[in-house]
């Protein structure tokens, strides 16, 4: 397998603050990775660092091209969606417009109305809805609606921010679920970070575990779920 | 009775004309929070431009769409030389551009075309409209055009795919970014339609206040009073504003004794002030709460 997404020494700063100390991985096209690690570890950060929202040094390199100095919207417009922590929801508009502000660097104009019926399949409840605010949907209802309104880039990779956040149990199980069946199905390239260590670990074929800005521990997601050293220093469960 | 009827549709006229300035300030001010006080000149050194497209034997109407064209691609100048450098500047750094960019073009205005009043023809004529004496043709006119073009901008917005990456822009920058809209460029785009819209307000009013350099400093103020009246982040607050304010303005001055020509623009300014005081987002704007 080739690797999508390759990362070199990762550097990041907020200011005269640096987040990230060097940070290396790589993810293999058609994966399903998960990044974890405790509040303040620097996930959120990485996935920053990868569409340039934060200052950074470091290669970063997909499919071959090195994307580190592109602007946020070209680094998107290459395939890369990136689902933000709080969801980045445009609550002031309807769920249809949500869903075609996905799509609105694609060229391809013919097939946006086919793709939202897709996402309409994918997610049900969300088609009930496409007139309505998208501020007035549940929390679980935008974080379907920011999967979606992602997943209308047709991205080659998914970046995912904590999508568990805030959400009752059976709804992450469900987002999880479907997260699991477009990655084998659309062959989409998945990259989700997660405080949920469980339940990220289920989903996932590999895992990296950061602490304060450096990786600790990579390797085949079961296996880290089974090492209880691992477990117990790192994940807390 | 006719004279109330009259006064109202005379300040429905006008208030066509501050509720196209209102929206041109609030479309810039959506974009990038600050007040453009420079967009009154650039709306008066556009209409010096068909003016002068006329004088060039250019017929009115094609000097009108000339002129929306130039000031269009003025805006967006405008805005990529001056105001893009400034995007992460101070408050104040970016009020002294505005106040900068006013007296440069109010005095290049000036020197090419020095402070004289003009006559500014109208392509509406100014005889009664329909028959009635209640509103002139040119006031119809202006009430007209400033429709259609609200008209216009309401499905540009609505929709097509350039209005909604523009709205998405203005309310969730970083959020726009990551669907891979180019939010700069959003930001240039509004300032050209600002500017575009200006235009249009100043080619409107200059058959009734004349042509010359300061003849849009009191059509800006009445706009800021229409923005703040309607609310400054909601666009079609703006142009309600722009109407109220145009009837209030005509009513106040025709009721209250005293108050006549000279004092309707001090009544703008107090109605300022009262919005500010007692309801900060206006009549139809939302309270912005920003999480610290």
């Amino acid at each position: 397998m080739t690797a999508m997404l390759n990362v070199k020494d990762l550097r990041a700063y907020y200011g005269q603050v640096q987040a990230l100390h060097g940070l290396s991985f790589s993810l293999n096209e058609g994966s399903l990775t998960t990044l974890l690690g405790a509040n303040g570890a620097g996930k959120t950060t990485t996935l920053r660092a990868i569409c340039n929202m934060v200052r950074s040094t470091g290669a970063i390199e997909f499919e071959g091209k090195p994307i580190g100095t592109r602007s946020t919207e070209n680094v998107v417009r290459l395939g890369i969606a990136h689902v933000p922590q709080g969801r980045g929801t445009f609550t002031n508009m309807t769920v249809e417009e949500n869903l075609q502000l996905g799509a609105i660097s694609r060229s391809d104009k013919g097939a946006i109305g086919s793709d939202i019926e897709r996402m309409y399949e994918h997610f049900p409840v969300l088609k009930q809805r496409y007139t309505q605010q998208a501020g007035t949907l549940s929390g679980g209802e935008q974080q379907m609606l920011a999967v979606a309104r992602a997943l209308m880039l047709r991205p080659r990779l998914m970046l995912l921010d904590e999508p568990s956040f805030g959400l009752a149990p059976l709804i992450v199980r469900d987002l999880f679920r479907i997260l699991g069946k477009i990655n084998r199905e659309e062959k989409v390239t998945i990259l989700v970070v997660e405080q949920n260590a469980q339940l990220a670990l289920e989903l996932a074929d590999q895992a990296y575990v950061i602490e304060t800005g450096r990786i600790v521990m990579s390797g085949n997601a079961k296996d880290i779920a089974n090492n209880e050293d691992v477990r117990k220093s790192y994940l807390g469960y | 009775m006719e004279l109330f009827a009259n006064q109202v549709l005379a300040g429905i006229a006008t208030g066509a004309i501050y509720a196209c300035m209102a929206l041109a300030v609030v479309m810039i001010y959506q974009a990038i929070d600050h007040l453009n006080f420079a967009q009154g000149e650039m709306a008066m050194f556009s209409t010096f431009v068909s003016w002068q497209l006329m004088q060039w034997g250019v017929p009115y109407w094609g000097a009108f769409v000339l002129t929306v064209a130039f000031s269009f691609l003025a805006g967006i100048v405008i805005e990529r030389l001056l105001f893009k450098p400034l995007a992460k500047a101070p408050i104040l750094t970016n009020v002294a551009g505005f106040i900068a960019l006013y007296a440069i073009i109010n005095s290049v205005a000036g020197l090419i075309w020095d402070f004289t009043i003009k006559q500014y023809p109208t392509p509406f004529g100014s005889s009664p409209f329909l028959g009635s004496q209640l509103i002139s043709t040119h006031q119809a006119g202006m009430i007209g055009i400033t429709l259609l073009m609200l008209l216009l901008l309401f499905f540009f917005f609505r929709f097509t795919r350039v209005g909604l990456a523009m709205r998405a822009a203005a309310s969730l920058p970083e959020s726009a970014r990551l669907v891979g809209i180019n939010t700069s460029w959003m930001i240039a785009l509004g300032w050209g339609m600002a500017s575009a819209i200006g235009s249009i307000a100043g080619m409107m009013i200059a058959p009734v206040v004349f042509l010359e350099p300061n003849m849009m400093l009191g059509v800006l103020i009445y706009g800021f009073a229409a923005a703040v009246l309607g609310g400054l982040s909601s666009p079609f607050g703006a142009v309600m504003g722009g109407f109220l304010v145009g009837i209030f303005e005509n009513l106040v001055g025709t009721y209250i004794p005293g108050v006549g020509n000279e004092l309707k623009l001090p009544i703008a300014l107090a109605l300022i002030i009262v919005v500010l005081v007692v309801k900060p987002a206006g009549l139809f704007g939302r309270a912005i709460v920003k999480r610290v």
